[in-house]
């Protein structure tokens, strides 16, 4: 196991021509044994990070650092990580048990502690009456499951690496693998990092959560931290259904202006240059038929277990999230809870004036 | 529901008369001569199974059957590995590859009776590039005297022509591999040769089924190069089975044992890719059938 550092990773795919930064100057240190989620939308960043860390991708600017000791110019191989790939990756023409024995086979181990140790990852993962079946005719979560084992086989790994590993398992057996790894978690203390879009799995995952968003880390936190405090808009945005709502205000002191409709705050806010935002989780708001702000009902969906409605104020669109069966008022006026409401300028968290 | 309509059979009459036409009708043809012998002027006797027995007794064609499997053997031989060699030394990306595809798809193009003429000329002693300059180094070579310098000519062009065509296939074969198994690999620590061994070769086991099918029975086939060349000889050195019966056929007009041998050729090319598909398929169905047993129990 190790604790993981980056210092000013940087990475261009095409450093000659003048493409983008895929990375831009990212500095984190990971402790041993965590649960980390890579969180992000495609494109963020969070494959190439990933691919940094297990050492299939150098990156054009900064250092890796696996327990103080740099290994920014080592090999997957010389780094000692697990990867489990989006698509499973198995052996075909050899068996369960074969596959599981390769790594520990190309490193050399006498046959005697292979077998021993490929029984124990048999086990632990349930595939033992499988060991004798040729990998290719298992389903993808089995297969998902040998592609996860070959990184646990190895008793010294330094950390097991998740690129998107359920995309192609079926919704049912999600989670159940994704229970499987917590359990694996632990029970073994690897340093697991996980990538993915999907904030369900993230959350649920994770112990710290690494919200990604154009090349750079926008928040690291707990799943409550990354719900009540997204540091960043995007975060707010992009984690809860639906996300954050986010609209432009004129801020004064205790008092935020939407139009010329008033939002009363309980803290104080210095005034500040560039445009202001208003942020809070649709769950915070509730539907009033007489106090509150003015709002206009634009749709109705029914989500199952409760309504979201969609309302706009002053041309701005605000969520709400509202009880099955509970009525619509006719000319609905929208309450913000004061405490859930965090400010914003240019996209990042304001912090409240200390008086 | 699905509405099932039946004159859509009809659709699929033009096709069944063109089959009809072009392979059922010629063949049922020869199946006709081959039992019966003819003195010309169209007259035909019937002979039962007398030219198959005689087929079976023919050393001739004994002969032209084992130079025709042992050339056929030896393309492959040859062909198959230096296919994959050269495809997994192919470049994946960049302006490489459209070069390497344009020269390795070069030699497919030409038709057979120029690829003929091509290595006839090339390989000739007294004004060939290659015949003349072997004679020059020293080397005693003359593929229209010696038979083992008519073999070696055959094959070699043979290589030359289609090698190309196991290249692009397993070419094919091995761009369809996903990134993650490499990388896998390398997580794994997996030398080259595992690599190869474990990912490539099982990927590449389709597209490599197909050319040892196509260059299996084109090379059983193999007629206009060799006549070209070589003529059949030196003697009779290179008379493969396709020659024998053209001579049979056209230059004797022995209508009925050359009609026995083109369905006994035919017979011999069906058997040998039935065994070919059903080896390399069969390795696969093993695992399937492990994994049902033993999977319910």
């Amino acid at each position: 196991m190790a604790t993981i550092e980056l210092q000013n990773i940087a990475h261009q795919y095409d450093p000659q021509g003048d493409s983008a930064y895929a990375l831009n100057n990212i500095s984190e240190v990971w402790q041993d044994c965590g649960a980390y989620a890579l969180l992000g939308p495609s494109g963020c960043g969070k494959t190439t990070l990933l691919n940094i860390i297990s050492g299939l991708l150098r990156p054009s600017e900064g250092r890796v650092l696996f327990d103080s000791v740099d290994v920014t110019s080592l090999s997957p191989e010389q780094r000692n990580i697990a990867q489990v790939f989006q698509f499973p990756v198995v052996y075909d023409t050899l068996t369960v048990a074969e596959n599981l024995a390769f790594p520990l086979k190309n490193r050399g181990l006498p046959k005697s502690q292979v077998d021993r140790r490929v029984s124990e990852v048999l086990a632990m993962l349930e595939l033992t009456h499988r060991a004798h079946n040729r990998a290719s005719r298992l389903s993808a979560d089995d297969k998902q499951k040998i592609s996860l084992g070959r990184g646990l086989v190895r008793t010294d790994v330094r950390a097991v690496l998740f690129d998107e590993p359920l995309t192609v398992i079926d919704p049912h057996l999600k989670w159940h693998l994704r229970t499987e790894l917590k359990k694996i978690h632990r029970e073994f203390q690897h340093t697991m990092i996980y990538v993915t879009h999907d904030q369900t799995e993230a959350l649920t995952f994770a112990d710290k959560v690494i919200v990604m968003y154009e090349g750079s880390v926008v928040q690291i936190g707990t799943p409550p931290e990354l719900f009540e405090k997204p540091r960043h808009t995007f975060v707010g945005r992009f984690i809860g259904t639906p996300g954050m709502n986010v609209f432009e205000v004129n801020l004064q002191g205790h008092s935020a202006w939407i139009g010329n409709q008033e939002i009363k705050l309980d803290r104080s806010y210095e005034l500040i240059d560039g445009p202001v935002e208003l942020g809070i989780r649709p769950e915070y708001v509730a539907l009033s038929p007489s106090e509150g702000v003015a709002a206009r009902i634009v749709a109705v969906e029914d989500v199952g277990r409760h309504l979201v409605v969609r309302t706009q104020v002053e041309d701005q669109t605000v969520n709400v999230i509202v009880k099955e069966g509970s009525a619509i008022p006719e000319s609905p006026h929208l309450v913000f809870s004061p405490d859930k409401l965090n400010v914003y300028q240019n996209s990042c968290l304001a912090e409240p004036k200390v008086l | 529901m699905k509405t099932k309509n039946n004159k859509a059979w009809f659709l699929i009459l033009p096709v069944l008369a063109l089959v009809a036409i072009s392979a059922v009708i010629p063949l049922i043809t020869v199946v006709n001569y081959s039992f019966q012998d003819s003195f010309g002027n169209n007259e035909f006797f019937w002979v039962g199974t007398e030219w198959f027995q005689e087929l079976t007794q023919s050393e001739r064609f004994h002969n032209a059957l084992q130079r025709t499997l042992l050339f056929s053997a030896l393309v492959l031989l040859i062909e198959i590995p230096l296919g994959i060699a050269i495809a997994l030394a192919m470049p994946r990306k960049g302006f490489g590859v459209t070069v390497c595809l344009v020269l390795m798809a070069l030699p497919l193009l030409v038709p057979w009776n120029v690829v003929g003429t091509i290595w006839q000329v090339f390989s000739r002693v007294d004004i060939g590039l290659l015949g003349y300059g072997l004679a020059s180094a020293g080397i005693d070579y003359n593929y229209t005297q010696d038979v083992a310098d008519a073999w070696i000519t055959l094959v070699v062009m043979d290589v030359w022509h289609w090698t190309s065509l196991v290249v692009l296939l397993c070419y094919s074969g091995l761009v369809a591999i996903p990134e993650a198994y490499y990388q896998a690999a390398r997580i794994d620590g997996a030398s080259r040769w595992s690599v190869f061994r474990y990912i490539q070769l099982p990927k590449m086991k389709r597209v490599l089924l197909i050319a040892v099918l196509l260059r299996f029975m084109d090379s059983f086939m193999i007629y206009t190069e060799p006549f070209v060349v070589t003529g059949g000889g030196p003697g009779n050195a290179t008379t493969f089975l396709s020659i024998d019966l053209v001579q049979m056929a056209v230059g004797q007009f022995d209508l009925g044992p050359a009609a026995a041998m083109s369905l006994v050729y035919f017979l011999i090319i069906l058997l040998v890719c039935w065994v070919f598909y059903t080896v390399m398929i069969n390795y696969d169905q093993a695992g399937q059938e492990s994994t049902g047993g033993r999977g319910h129990g």
